[in-house]
């Protein structure tokens, strides 16, 4: 039993320094890329503008059932003037980050994970080492930097769209003064707070594609079984680890931003 | 291009775990030949191919090409070809080019067009590689092998998947191009005894040593004792 736990140890924590070693190839290799501006929109658009209708509609809904929950605790304590208040921290600060995370690993994350793989099963990863390219700086690396932009604006969009949201349930379908929603918000929302949400949602970003690129990328490796069952199985555990990720460093990150 | 006559492998060792697979491989393969490696699965073709193309970096031993350490510049054409997918015939033929070297977009194109004509795939070249024949796909996998005027091309069996009509003509392909173009052959295969027909030079391997080493000719004449159980069956009419 004790080995067992030690092995599983040591076997995660060389994983964590593999991973923490491609993190850091694909971070340095982008400038070493030829035609970076093309390369860069591309991945910017399959993370960014292709998920801005699911986080659009995800942060919708969220925002109109936590405007609808906010608003029967709050009405207790004969505090529903506080509602816009409510929502928008609770969006800004952990929703909105942890949410839109989640979603954009979902739809570009797996896909990142899935087409990763299947490269390197296809040997288009030696094609690129035998052409002298180097394929972290070409496959990994302008997907990391527009994750790093992506991420935040898609977070961006999700606490507009959020907050809006409770605007509809609380002001248009239960009463809530307009004036009292909004001025709630101005007076409770700080530029740090915004600033803290953006942090989380640019670290996401970052934890996330690299889970995803680095369990597609050594698939050969990682997977029990060859080929496309192999390919599904990094596919998969890339979406659990990225998820897991993503609520341990928003704990930690909550913590460090409450503790200064 | 290199002024040296031969790559010269020795004493090249490869061993994943206990398992030997390359035990120490000595050779001079002369440049501008071809030279096919013959030998059954899992003998360690394909490994000896990535160490000479510096996918794989051997245990211990050498190559070099004259006083020049390592092989000259090389291309290898994959067994799946290894085309991407997402990208036009054209698009993977300057994907070498593009992305490395100084050559200007206009340049590229002039070279991707010249080459697509020679290789007879003008008309392929806006589709994408899932819309094309698997011979095509071969000659467009040789078109990017090419686009960088290598001296040397890697053939990890290019026949793999197919059928003995297209076999030959694959074969008939590299026969005809390395004519062409001049550049020397590596080729794993196991198209025995259709390889002797293109080879200058045959290479037996098995349990991670070369066994033999000659023309096929000669092989033909006078096999090993011990190279009659792989090459009779093959040799034999069905």
């Amino acid at each position: 039993m004790i080995s067992k736990v030690g092995r599983h140890s040591i076997r995660l924590v060389s994983e964590l320094g593999e991973l923490a070693g491609f993190s850091g190839k694909a971070s340095v290799a982008l400038p070493g890329q030829r035609h970076i501006m093309e390369k860069l929109t591309r991945s910017i658009f399959e993370i960014g503008v292709r998920c801005v209708p699911i986080t659009l509609i995800v942060g919708l809904f969220t925002g109109l059932v936590l405007g609808l929950q906010l608003y029967y605790v709050l009405t207790k304590f004969s505090s529903e003037s506080l509602l816009g208040q409510a929502v928008a921290l609770s969006i800004i600060l952990e929703i909105g980050p942890v949410f839109t995370a989640i979603m954009i690993v979902g739809q570009a994350g797996s896909a990142l994970s899935a087409e990763i793989g299947i490269q390197r099963n296809a040997e288009q990863i030696d094609a690129l080492h035998t052409m002298q390219i180097n394929p972290i700086g070409f496959l990994v690396s302008p997907r990391l930097w527009a994750a790093i932009i992506a991420f935040p604006i898609l977070t961006t969009f999700f606490d507009l769209i959020g907050i809006y949201g409770g605007y509809l349930t609380g002001v248009e379908l239960l009463g809530v003064d307009p004036g009292a929603y909004w001025n709630r918000i101005y007076e409770a929302v700080s530029v740090q707070n915004i600033v803290n949400g953006l942090l989380k949602a640019l670290v996401f970003g970052i934890v996330t594609t690299m889970i995803c690129a680095f369990q597609g990328y050594y698939t050969h490796l990682k997977s029990d079984i060859p080929g496309a069952r192999g390919v599904s199985q990094t596919t998969t555990r890339a979406v659990v680890y990225s998820s897991i990720a993503i609520l341990m460093f928003d704990y930690l990150i909550t913590s460090f931003q409450m503790a200064s | 291009m290199s002024e040296a006559t031969t790559l010269k492998l020795r004493g090249l060792k490869k061993a994943f775990g206990e398992q030997v697979v390359l035990g120490g491989i000595d050779m001079d393969i002369p440049l501008g030949s071809h030279t096919t490696v013959i030998g059954k699965s899992g003998t360690g073709k394909s490994v000896l191919l990535k160490c000479i193309s510096g996918l794989m970096a051997p245990d211990a031993g050498s190559i070099a090409a004259g006083d020049e350490k390592g092989a000259p510049p090389c291309s290898y054409m994959f067994q799946q070809n290894a085309l991407f997918d997402s990208m036009t015939v054209e698009e993977n033929v300057a994907l070498p080019l593009r992305e490395k070297g100084k050559a200007k977009a206009t340049e590229i194109k002039k070279r991707v067009s010249d080459l697509l004509e020679q290789l007879d795939l003008t008309a392929a070249r806006k589709k994408y590689p899932a819309e094309i024949s698997g011979g095509m796909k071969k000659r467009v996998a040789l078109a990017r092998a090419l686009i960088t005027n290598p001296e040397i091309i890697l053939f990890d069996e290019p026949t793999t998947g197919l059928d003995p009509q297209r076999k030959y003509s694959v074969f008939d392909m590299i026969r005809s191009y390395r004519k062409r173009f001049g550049f020397t052959v590596i080729m794993v295969s196991h198209d025995v005894p259709e390889v002797f027909e293109i080879s200058d030079k045959i290479a037996w391997l098995d349990a991670g040593e070369i066994k033999y080493w000659g023309t096929p000719d000669d092989l033909l004449a006078n096999p090993p004792e011990d190279l009659k159980p792989f090459l009779n069956p093959q040799l034999s009419p069905a």
